[in-house]
């Protein structure tokens, strides 16, 4: 059976009328895995006994005429940050090589308590650091629809491995862009939550007050499915926010008659490239002759929000990985006093970018620098922040370009502040803490290009109202790398 | 130049990290684009300001002083590079 192109609402039906078993199932994604898998290199671990094993579960309960409920049975697969008690968890990183978690994070116990399958966990950029995959501790990912690209970053395992047929859905982070980027890359739908909408409890630390974890599928619909299991408030984790959470498929309507939507002019500037912002409006003028009403708006600091980011996110990331010293767990360097024991594991563990990323926040945090850029950076975050909360009086949602570009070439781009401007309108998102989604509007040259949707904090309803009624008029979703379905 | 050369290996001294003089040069090269790139921040005046502490902002967030369990001695130290007697083991610090 052709597995690939697959919802979770197919691979429900399927398992519920008996066509096909948990085991049959998991199976023919394993297979299909093992075939994507020369080209993509999405996988850094498989767990296939494990999933077999819970495969088996599944199928007892259905052959004794139980219930199940609607992720139960499917396959998935982790971001390599999120912790898995008793399957290794690199963070992308060789420090962390052999690192087996002792506890779940707690979005992996969600996944399993809604009795999903875990196919095994997903290539990164090490510790979330970069936006290609490049910069993984073991191997680069190949975007599914050229293979000489890059699926972006840093989640691109979970959306080269969703775009791949690999698995239905999987979940991703996002600190700057993380899922959103590589779901525009490869051409699928990713979310990123509310800051405080799903656990990080678990999750490897980057930059905590801007790390949010979410969902990356095939349709808006199945994202919304997943989101239903995995938000929630968790006292395990500080800054999880006590809310309502509601069904997010109730939002699910083909319907955006009157919705007011913003088209933040700074987010069509310099460096977006033609052919894609030739794409965006396009969808746009889709949204409108739906019955959208679209207005252009301004957020006047958004300028501003790559040099706040690679101020505050490079110095909560130096402060979060000063816990690599080798003393606990990890990689250790052996040396005669204990300094020299911390200096050589820390050089020999991390990568380049993760060090240069160390460097500048212990620099912007040191003494005598603290005020001038740590401080002065969260002042200007304030300040984009009110400007979207500004707009937000009285748009519903925002839309932008995901990325400035489709995805590039493997080795293509070396300097650093020229991939970090691949994120330029994503990072005020994560800033502001505010949800956005990104999904298919089109193509350029045979890549994807993906429009983004920004809302209110907890906006995640109209978020998948509008890309939704945008995807059932469109149907980009639906195209799928010609080699796939070769390899069925 | 925004940041030096000896600032940078003060800065890998803080950071714990062993660089050798091929990256010492090149983060002095490449922080420093970073940086003259951050000064933009200057221009704007934040003096009535408050800085962002929460994205989603939440007071107090306290449980009830109460004990609860934690993982297993075992469990804790399954992943120790080196230990001993229940302990993590290090090189010789004094």
């Amino acid at each position: 059976m052709e597995v690939f192109n697959k919802t979770i609402d197919d691979l429900h039906t399927l398992l519920v009328e008996k066509e096909i078993s948990c085991t049959e199932l998991t199976r023919g994604y394993l297979k299909h895995i093992r075939q994507s898998e020369e080209k993509v290199r999405a996988f850094l671990t498989v767990t296939e006994d494990m999933a077999l094993a819970v495969a088996a579960k599944v199928d007892k309960k259905i052959a004794n005429q139980e219930s199940i409920g609607i992720l139960e049975g499917l396959p998935t697969a982790l971001k390599d940050n999120m912790c898995t008690e008793g399957i290794k968890t690199t963070c992308g990183s060789r420090i962390l090589r052999n690192f087996v978690p002792p506890y779940n994070a707690t979005v992996t116990e969600k996944l399993q308590e809604a009795g999903a399958v875990l196919l095994g966990k997903l290539n990164m950029d090490e510790f979330a650091m970069g936006s290609s995959t490049e910069n993984s501790g073991f191997f680069p990912t190949a975007n599914p629809w050229d293979v000489e690209r890059v699926p972006g970053g840093s989640s691109g395992g979970s959306a080269a491995s969703v775009a791949a047929g690999e698995v239905p859905f999987s979940l991703g982070s996002d600190t700057g862009g993380s899922i959103r980027q590589p779901a525009a890359f490869c051409g699928v739908v990713g979310l990123k939550p509310t800051y405080g909408a799903v656990s990080r409890y678990g999750l490897v630390a980057f930059a905590s007050s801007l790390d949010q974890i979410g969902p990356i599928t095939k349709t808006v619909r199945d994202n919304a499915l997943v989101l239903n299991a995995i938000a929630g408030h968790d006292p395990k984790d500080t800054t999880s926010v006590p809310f309502h959470k509601p069904d997010y498929t109730q939002f699910l309507e083909n319907d955006v008659q009157g919705l007011k939507i913003g088209i933040p002019k700074e987010f069509f500037g310099r460096g977006l490239q033609p052919e894609v912002e030739k794409v965006v409006r396009q969808a746009i003028v889709t949204l409108a002759d739906l019955g959208a009403e679209i207005e252009e708006c301004s957020l006047p600091h958004m300028e501003y929000a790559m040099p706040t980011y690679y101020i505050i996110a490079p110095a909560e990331c130096s402060s979060n990985l000063a816990r690599y010293d080798g003393v606990r767990y990890g990689y250790r360097a052996e040396a005669e006093d204990m300094i020299d024991m911390f200096k050589n594991t820390r050089a020999e563990g991390f990568g380049q970018e993760v060090k240069r990323r160390i460097m500048l926040g212990t620099y912007a945090l040191s003494s005598g620098y603290y005020d001038a850029y740590y401080l002065k950076a969260q002042k200007v975050r304030t300040l984009i922040k009110q400007d979207f909360d500004q707009v937000f009086g009285k748009y519903d949602v925002l839309v932008s370009p995901t990325a400035p570009t489709p995805a590039y070439k493997i080795g293509e781009i070396s300097d650093p502040l020229a991939i970090y401007m691949g994120d330029v309108y994503t990072i005020p998102v994560n800033l502001a803490g505010l949800p956005a989604i990104s999904l298919p509007a089109g193509f350029v040259g045979g890549l994807p290009v993906g429009m983004q949707l920004i809302g209110k904090h907890f906006g995640e309803g109209i978020l998948y109202r509008t890309a939704y009624a945008f995807e059932q008029n469109t149907g980009y979703h639906r195209e799928v790398p010609a080699w796939i379905k070769e390899v069925g | 130049m925004k940041i030096s050369r000896s600032e940078v290996e003060h800065a890998a001294l803080l950071a714990r990290l062993q660089l050798t003089e091929e990256e010492m040069n090149q983060y002095t090269e490449q922080l420093n684009s970073i940086l003259e790139h951050a000064a933009m921040l200057d221009q704007i005046d934040t003096g009535n300001v408050s800085p962002t502490a929460h994205a989603v902002q939440l007071y107090n967030v306290l449980r009830d002083d109460v004990a609860q369990p934690s993982l297993d001695q075992e469990k804790v130290l399954q992943n120790a590079p080196a230990a001993e007697q229940g302990f993590f083991r290090v090189p010789r610090i004094v």
